[in-house]
């Protein structure tokens, strides 16, 4: 008993852990929301491009001395309305069209980084350093993730209805551009504040993971947001966590959390999992 | 049809409306260079049943997008109720029943919330449902016979069942102007048979509905007016003298099945009357007689079991 409470007490006597909770809780809480409408939406590939696009916009924010959630926005942005263009103006799929830019923009990031002196660290943008985040970082985090969450509290219907019947959504007379190009936004802007912790590379988890988990054990949408935030908030809590006590880096251990959350789900699941739907088939002899 | 227009009373983006459609010489060209629709033209007034006749890619679908605002027609123009297409979606007086293809059936919405999601015109800035909007969503419900399953996820349906929620959604809506794609793919006889039952009795208020379908042999039972389409309006007008064997011969080319069969096949007396079937590999429409353009149909005599 006293080794679980040391696993998690122990960690809070330092100041760094506390900020590095606090932002897991922050971060996991934002993404949880998006991931149900980017699950449902099919929109898994977005979430990856926009991730690896945002890469030239944190080298340029960082030349130009912005702050590097305005470029990265800024970049998430751009990837996310150039493949928009290049799909409607040309007879190339969407999926493609979105691989050749997003690969196009963090190849060019990454040229960019050889060449420009920093103080940063390629590893921690790659793949987060949650337990280096700052208190200005959690101000930051905390702004992105308060707007994200009100709009999508406010919207969640209309986001709801956009995702599952755009027709319909037409027929209400709701904006479908407004909420198409809302939604992105919302999706650069999660992404941005995440990357402290998990890092570009590792964010699409952050982003698919919590709502693929919640999509497996509820038939209702306002259950899954809920489920989704749970599975985020607690995979964040506990790979920071674990982190701490196996020494090893905190993005990846949160990763791993959740993918195995997923896994369970998938197993143990209800009425979706694998075992529930093998009895269903199989009566009972 | 007899029945005057209706003026609906309830809802509040469509109230005083009188239904009606207009598509004056549209034309639909995609950016791949494809022309979906050239020169559209027909008028349709409420309390009408039109039947959207075509073989597949003549244009149905683009003319549905059209008239939902989903592509703008590069010459010509669609009218609502009156309005542009714009003001008229933005005044909720359209409805649309979705081909069973175009949703996910695993997403996690329940029946229930389904319908609720054809109030959100009627509803305040963060949709929350009035105890009018759940009145409506359980009275639109039990219309279609449908209220026992409202607490069901949408995948554990049936391809009828699936049908009429989607309906309860339009009812629910309270549009003036329905449009019904393909309404009666993957739906067994006894549903069919309520579905057209319920659109009458639309038409009877003064509702406006296009159905498309390929289901040829019920269209004389409960369109009243047909467009027959093949990338531009082929004819259109009251099903008595549109839905002719010769107008559906130039629809359909040489995709319709088509059997005739004269009198002088079957025996040896002089006999001018003949039988025609004509089937898009769903419901066969037959005539029956001496053949003359002017020709109805047969119509359905059983009451679909």
């Amino acid at each position: 008993m006293s080794e679980v409470w040391s696993f998690f007490a122990e960690p809070l006597g330092y100041a760094f852990m506390q900020r590095a909770l606090l932002g897991a809780v922050l971060i996991g809480a934002v993404c949880s929301v998006l991931s149900c409408y980017l699950v449902l939406k099919g929109w898994s590939l977005m979430g990856d491009a926009i991730s690896h696009a945002v890469l030239p916009g944190v080298v340029l924010s960082f030349v130009l001395g912005l702050p590097l959630a305005i470029g990265a926005f800024a970049a998430g942005l751009f990837c996310a309305v150039a493949t928009g263009y290049l799909k409607e103006n040309s007879r190339v799929k969407e999926d493609t069209v979105m691989g050749i830019v997003f690969s196009g923009m963090f190849g060019f990031g990454l040229v960019l980084f050889s060449k420009v002196e920093t103080d940063q660290h390629l590893n921690h943008i790659l793949f987060g350093n949650m337990l280096g985040i700052t208190p200005r970082d959690l101000v930051e985090v905390g702004i992105i993730a308060g707007i994200t969450l009100l709009i999508v509290i406010a919207k969640w219907r209309d986001l709801l209805l956009y995702c599952f019947d755009p027709a319909q959504a037409r027929a209400v007379g709701l904006p479908l551009s407004v909420i198409h190009y809302g939604l992105l936004v919302l999706l650069a802007l999660t992404i941005v504040a995440s990357i402290k912790a998990v890092g570009i590379i590792l964010v699409v988890a952050m982003l698919i993971a919590p709502g693929a988990t919640a999509y497996l054990l509820t038939n209702r949408f306002s259950r899954m947001l809920m489920i989704a935030a749970a599975v985020a908030i607690g995979s964040c809590v506990i790979g920071t966590l674990l982190s701490f006590h196996i020494d090893g880096a905190t993005g990846p251990c949160i990763v791993l959390v959740q993918a195995f959350a997923f896994v369970l789900a998938f197993l143990f699941a209800p009425r979706h999992g694998v075992l529930a739907m093998r009895r269903e088939q199989r009566p009972t002899a | 049809m007899s029945s005057a227009p209706v003026f609906l009373a309830g809802a509040s983006g469509a109230e005083g409306v009188v239904a009606s459609l207009s598509v004056r010489d549209v034309t639909v060209a995609y950016p791949s260079g494809v022309t979906a629709l050239l020169d559209a033209t027909f008028e349709l007034g409420a309390g009408t049943i039109c039947g959207l006749v075509g073989v597949n890619g003549s244009g149905k679908s683009t003319l549905f997008k059209a008239i939902m605002g989903f592509v703008t027609p590069s010459r010509g123009q669609v009218r609502i109720c009156g309005l542009s297409v714009n003001q008229a979606l933005k005044r909720c007086c359209v409805a649309y029943v979705p081909q069973s293809e175009e949703v996910d059936w695993n997403f996690p919405v329940l029946v229930e919330d389904v319908v609720m999601m054809g109030r959100y015109g009627h509803m305040n800035f963060l949709r929350i449902p009035t105890a009018k909007d759940k009145e409506k969503v359980t009275e639109s419900l039990e219309r279609v016979n449908m209220l026992r399953f409202r607490h069901h996820q949408i995948g554990e349906l049936s391809g009828g069942q699936k049908k009429r929620v989607f309906l309860a959604r339009a009812l629910a809506q309270e549009a003036p102007v329905i449009l019904l794609d393909e309404p009666f793919t993957g739906v067994d006889v006894k549903t069919e048979t309520a579905i057209i039952e319920l659109l009458r009795q639309l038409r009877a208020s003064g509702h406006l509905m296009l159905v498309s379908t390929h289901n040829l042999g019920s269209v004389p039972d409960f369109c009243d007016q047909v467009v027959l389409l093949n990338r531009t309006v082929l004819a259109s007008g009251p099903t008595a003298t549109t839905f002719t064997p010769q107008n559906l011969e130039r629809a359909f080319g040489g995709v319709l099945r088509s059997f005739r069969i004269e009198g002088g096949d079957l025996h040896d007396d002089h006999d001018a009357r003949s039988v025609t079937v004509l089937t898009d590999d769903e419901r066969p429409v037959v005539y029956y007689g001496e053949g003359g353009p002017e020709e109805e149909p047969l119509r359905r005599t059983d009451k679909g079991a």
